[in-house]
């Protein structure tokens, strides 16, 4: 009998766009069976290679469709440290589903809820997965930063005895996690418990330390043994078009932090946002999909987003365009802003675009727009929340003129993750550019290795 | 958490705040300054280190209240504590090491100055200060400035020192010749009024520039400024800048973003002065 791929429970999409609880709901214990029985166990698992850090997916599936969830818990926490996480913001279509058999003719496993399902079942259940770490090595690292790759190199090298030292820059861990991705779609006890297991295996957390400033790098590095660089790619690009400083124009991250971060969702929060009755969101990736959910989400009678292609091209997540769409929000797709307009207080009241086409497709595939000429006209907002990316913040870096960097300002690595100073690693966002949240934990597990092998041969030797 | 070791009112509406940092105490230079979250919940806000003791782990800050987490924070009694202070932040003060630097301070902006005029002391250049207040009780940070050198004070109702605004006794220094550098920092308007004064002389202006602030590090840019025509980040670009360069008007407008906001707050916070008052 042919079963067709289960739906996620959400909340109902009038009642979500005016709340910021999770929309997803999460399987239920049935659902989850169900849904795992659909997974033929193939002898070799094309999913397992479309994930970036080779999740086991058939073996834990199939001790879900046993009824053994403890064993599904510890066969997926052994490979994936933060799968509450990812189930929940993978871009699953692009990865390991997207090479699932049963996706040829049909739908593939939902590989993605079936993992969120798995994690939270652990949480609820066995509390969380506590990390046994080896015996002391007696060898002190440092991590810098406290998103997925500071945190899953902090778990695997307290894991192999190592005596660890995060170096957090905002008063709180989890990076973009918690000051970026929203609690509609990452509610923040998940990153909390997360963080709860690694203190409890010993990982010491400094927050408020910005290092490049606080310390340097190298002074860090004459007190411990290795350095895990993650400080991630947080510094925004703006359009560099006239009035993009006027009233009302945020930056995604400055938008999303206030909101998520400094919680001003709430209504009596002392960290204030403006709650714009028109808000236009410029971009089309998840942080784009964010931004214009969460204006959403503040009251916005019209959230735009704003998207020089098409949604074909449009990078973010399948699933946050679709819930996108269903709260209300309208995609002007095929616009390019030209300048922000101002009223005589320097408030925005309309931000100039023009209409694009596409061209022939560029070097890298994609048909790159171009301008339609004599297609100006005002589009009527009173916000602009500019998610047109993130570079490199140099404000470490330029503590550390050794260290190796890319024309872009990213830290060079190989491809165990070490920089070009012996002992100082890196990973995530900060060497990719702005990329994954599974890329970066990817970039973490494999430097604790590399720092570990590097570790212990510098004691050795 | 951040012990605070001693308090003191300095004007009607500034206080002095001691308060454990010590690593930051060790390593602050003038110019920098740091985010402080008072509690969980509240507000990350700029503050300048004012003054450190290495040997006691203390920073000074020196805040006026002028909103929620302003008041909030003057409201702490030595023995309280500060929950989260990061730093230290932003460029040092780019200094002189010979020669004549006026130092304008104007309002709680003197205890911005002082670090610098302490820096500029220390290199060996000579300090003028002028710094100024409404009145005689609204004059800060005058003793610590003499130690450094000549102190001109102004008050708005000639109570104290000399009548007039600063803007007046900086353009006699000026005239008298031989200032290398002139450093300024207060209101906007002042700010703004000293730039415009130094000008035609010629003689280059530090500001250092106040806009919103969240994380301090360059992540979200709500502090951007415009110098020169540029897109600035106050918090790790600045936060002093070339006063000439400086487009004034902008940060004006931008310091008022939050304005109804701040309104709101602040009438819940006077409620909860009146208790304060009471009790
Ligand atoms: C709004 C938003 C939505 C996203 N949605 C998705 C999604 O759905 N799926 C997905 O896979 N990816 C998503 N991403 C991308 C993903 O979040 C990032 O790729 C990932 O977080 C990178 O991890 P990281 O550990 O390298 O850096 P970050 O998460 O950026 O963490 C870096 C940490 O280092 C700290 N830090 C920075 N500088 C210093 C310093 N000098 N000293 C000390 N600490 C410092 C920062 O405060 C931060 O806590 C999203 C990103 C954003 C912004
Ligand atoms: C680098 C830097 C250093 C600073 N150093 C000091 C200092 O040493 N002592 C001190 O008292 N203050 C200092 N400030 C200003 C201080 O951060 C603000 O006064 C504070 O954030 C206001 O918060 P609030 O909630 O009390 O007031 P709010 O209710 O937020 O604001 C009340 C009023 O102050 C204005 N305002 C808001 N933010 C700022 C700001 N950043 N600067 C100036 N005015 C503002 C508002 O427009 C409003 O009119 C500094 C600011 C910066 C950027
Ligand atoms: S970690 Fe991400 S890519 Fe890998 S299996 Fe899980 S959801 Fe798929
Ligand atoms: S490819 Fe699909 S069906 Fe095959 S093992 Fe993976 S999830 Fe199961
Ligand atoms: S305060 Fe956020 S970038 Fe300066």
């Amino acid at each position: 009998m042919k079963i067709d791929r289960h739906d996620m429970p959400e909340q109902d999409a009038a009642a979500r766009a005016a709340n910021f609880g999770e929309v997803n709901l999460g399987f239920s214990e049935q659902l989850a069976l169900l849904e795992a029985r659909r997974c033929i166990q193939c002898k070799e698992p094309k999913c397992v290679q479309g994930c970036p850090v080779m999740v086991n997916i058939p073996r834990f599936l199939e001790f879900v469709v046993d009824g053994d969830l403890p064993s599904a818990a510890r066969s997926l926490f052994g490979d994936n440290a933060l799968p509450a996480v990812t189930g929940r913001v993978c871009p699953q279509e692009t990865q390991c589903e997207c090479q699932c058999v049963r996706g040829v003719k049909g739908k593939p496993v939902a590989i993605g809820y079936l993992e969120r399902f798995v994690a939270d079942w652990a949480r609820a259940h066995a509390g969380v997965v506590p990390i046994e770490p080896r015996a002391a090595t007696g060898r002190k690292v440092a991590v810098v930063g406290a998103g997925p790759a500071g945190l899953t190199a902090a778990g695997e090298l307290v894991k192999l005895g190592h005596d660890v030292t995060i170096y957090e820059a905002l008063h709180k861990p989890g990076g973009v996690l918690v000051y970026g991705i929203p609690e509609f779609r990452l509610p923040k006890e998940i990153v909390d418990s997360e963080v709860e297991r690694l203190v409890a295996a010993g990982v010491k957390i400094e927050c408020n330390v910005v290092v490049g400033r606080t310390y340097t790098l190298p002074e860090l590095r004459e007190s411990f043994d290795a350095i895990f660089i993650a400080n991630g790619a947080g510094l925004p690009v703006f359009m560099n078009v006239p009035g993009e400083n006027f009233k009302g124009v945020y930056s995604a991250n400055e938008y999303l932090t206030r909101v998520n971060l400094m919680e001003a969702y709430a209504e009596n929060a002392d960290t204030p946002v403006l709650r714009a009755k028109r808000v236009a969101v410029v971009g089309g990736g998840n942080v784009a999909m964010d931004a214009v959910r969460t204006a959403k989400r503040l009251g916005a009678e019209r959230a735009m987003i704003v998207y020089r292609r098409t949604l074909a091209e449009m990078p973010a997540r399948l699933e946050e365009v679709h819930h996108a769409m269903a709260e209300g929000v309208e995609f002007e797709t095929l616009i390019a802003p030209l300048e922000v307009l101002g009223d005589d207080k320097k408030w925005v009241s309309g931000m100039k675009c023009q209409r694009m086409e596409l061209g022939e497709p560029d070097a890298s595939g994609r048909r790159s727009p171009k301008p339609v000429p004599g297609s100006e006209f005002v589009l009527d907002c009173d916000a602009v929340v500019v998610s047109i990316g993130t570079r490199a913040n140099p404000l470490l870096t330029a503590t550390c003129p050794d260290l190796k960097l890319n024309k872009w300002g990213n830290i060079d690595t190989d491809d165990a993750g070490m920089t070009s100073i012996p002992g100082i690693f890196a990973g995530g966002d900060i060497v990719r550019g702005a990329a994954t949240v599974i890329l970066a934990m990817g970039d973490g597990k494999r430097a604790a290795k590399a720092m570990d092998t590097y570790l212990m041969g510098t004691q050795n030797g | 958490m951040h012990l605070i070791t001693a308090k003191a009112q300095l004007s009607p509406n500034v206080t002095r705040l001691d308060v454990e940092a010590p690593r930051i105490a060790k390593i602050r230079q003038p110019g920098q300054f740091v985010i402080v979250r008072k509690a969980e919940g509240c507000e990350r806000i700029p503050l300048t280190i004012a003054d450190a003791d290495p040997e006691k782990g203390t920073i000074t800050l020196v805040i006026q209240a002028v909103g929620k987490s302003t008041r909030e924070l003057v409201a702490l009694e030595t023995g309280d504590t500060i929950r989260d202070i990061s730093g230290p932040l932003g460029h040092p003060t780019e200094m002189i090491s010979s020669g004549r630097a006026v130092c304008v301070g104007g309002g709680v902006g003197t205890a911005v100055v002082h670090p610098m005029a302490q820096g500029l002391f220390r290199n060996g250049a000579e300090v003028i200060s002028v710094i100024g207040g409404r009145s005689k009780e609204w004059v800060i940070f005058e003793d610590e400035l003499s130690r450094l050198g000549k102190v001109v004070v102004c008050t708005d109702d000639g109570s104290y020192g000399r009548k007039g605004f600063v803007t007046d006794a900086t353009k006699e220094i000026l005239d008298a010749g031989g200032v290398d550098i002139v450093y300024a920092v207060g209101p906007v308007p002042m700010m703004r009024a000293v730039a415009n004064l130094t000008r035609p002389y010629g003689i280059k202006t530090i500001v250092s520039l106040n806009p919103v602030m969240v994380d301090g590090t360059g992540m979200c840019g709500g502090c951007r400024v415009d110098v020169g025509g540029s897109t600035l980040f106050a918090c790790v670009d600045g936060p002093e800048f070339d006063g000439h360069l400086v487009d004034f008007d902008l940060l004006a407008d931008r310091l008022g973003t939050y304005r109804d906001f701040e309104e709101k707050a602040n009438q819940c916070c006077s409620d909860g002065e009146c208790r304060i008052g009471r009790g």
